[in-house]
């Protein structure tokens, strides 16, 4: 699997992210993973907390928004969210679709803490 | 301490995506048409390389990058004898190829001596899907004893095709594969894909394949 080229693209992204906003740690990184993209299960946790180690982003928790996969028949403009395999307009049977969400694969957001300022 | 949250909205692969378009803009430069050949192991990759340089090395040369998870050349061997220029990458046991891998590659081809590069990625319906090339054409050799569920199983990569072959058609007969349902699946996923039955044992449909491909290096080089 690619979990750990993955991994290290995310923590690539945070910790730019992190070092411009002025940040001493990122507490959590928030992703946005479609049903129809790469496939990326929750074991990304264990690399990116062995990558993450000594870097800004050491000790973050990874938080995944899935995105449904949601189809549009382009023959009768039903439309229609995958639960399984891939199927044909549950409505007419048309193979015509298109597909409205599901191939998303972002970082969305960082938490972040900053060291108040001193006096 | 503060807290607070900070907005990124960035594809997780952007950095592979700009080397991507680095290898894009290098291999144009050249004029180079270039494929990212992906398939499942065993669905005749290299022979299918093999069978397309035959129909071509008469007035075109053909570049090939292969990748393979061990350090094994056999992929490579076969290629040079075959009369053209090889390189092997071997990935360290990543499942697929990315940008940076390719980059490599190319920096040890002569650039200036080739018109069309293959590049055979590993074999992997899952994880190439993942990773631009900047290859002009993404190509998938689908082959008939897989089975006809796969562009249901593997969604991902058949949606950024340009090019899908069907490949082993002279076992059709012998195994229960629905061309129907395969198509149907290819159809809901990439419509209009341009799509090439082949086998390389009778030579069925690589007439028809190469001269497509001869057309496109072609168009490239005005």
């Amino acid at each position: 699997m690619h979990e750990l080229s993955v991994s290290e693209s995310i923590l690539d992204i945070a910790s730019r992210h992190a070092v411009q906003a002025g940040a001493s740690r990122v507490t959590d990184v928030h992703l946005v993973i479609g049903r129809l993209s790469s496939f990326v299960d929750d074991s990304i946790q264990f690399y990116w907390d062995f990558l993450s180690e000594n870097t800004i982003c050491a000790g973050a928790v990874l938080h995944f928004e899935r995105v449904p996969a949601r189809l549009l028949c382009l023959n009768c403009q039903h439309e229609y969210t995958l639960d399984a395999q891939l199927e044909p307009c549950p409505a007419c049977h048309s193979p015509q679709i298109k597909v409205l969400t599901g191939e998303e694969f972002r970082v969305d957001s960082i938490e972040i803490q900053k060291e108040g300022p001193t006096a | 301490m503060n807290t607070n949250r900070v907005a990124v909205v960035e594809k997780i692969l952007t950095a592979n995506d700009q080397v991507a378009l680095h290898n894009r803009t290098l291999l144009d430069e050249h004029s180079i048409l270039s494929i990212n050949i992906m398939a499942s192991p065993g669905a005749g990759k290299t022979s299918f390389i093999l069978e397309t340089i035959k129909f071509l090395a008469l007035d075109l040369r053909i570049g090939v990058v292969e990748g393979d998870t061990a350090p094994v050349t056999i992929d490579a061997d076969k290629i040079i004898a075959a009369g053209m220029p090889a390189v092997q990458i071997n990935t360290g046991g990543d499942c697929h190829l990315d940008a940076m891998m390719l980059q490599a590659g190319l920096k040890q081809l002569p650039l200036d001596q080739i018109d069309i590069l293959i590049v055979e990625n590993v074999g992997n319906l899952v994880c190439p899907a993942a990773f631009n090339l900047g290859t002009h054409l993404n190509l998938l050799i689908a082959s008939v004893p897989e089975g006809d569920d796969k562009p249901y199983k593997y969604p991902a990569i058949y949606r950024g095709l340009e090019v899908l072959i069907i490949n082993k058609t002279d076992l059709l007969p012998y195994i229960r594969f629905n061309m129907d349902f395969f198509r149907q699946g290819v159809e809901m996923l990439n419509p209009g894909v341009a799509t090439f039955p082949v086998s390389c044992v009778t030579g069925e449909g690589l007439p028809a394949w190469t001269n497509w491909l001869r057309s496109r290096s072609a168009v490239l080089k005005k």
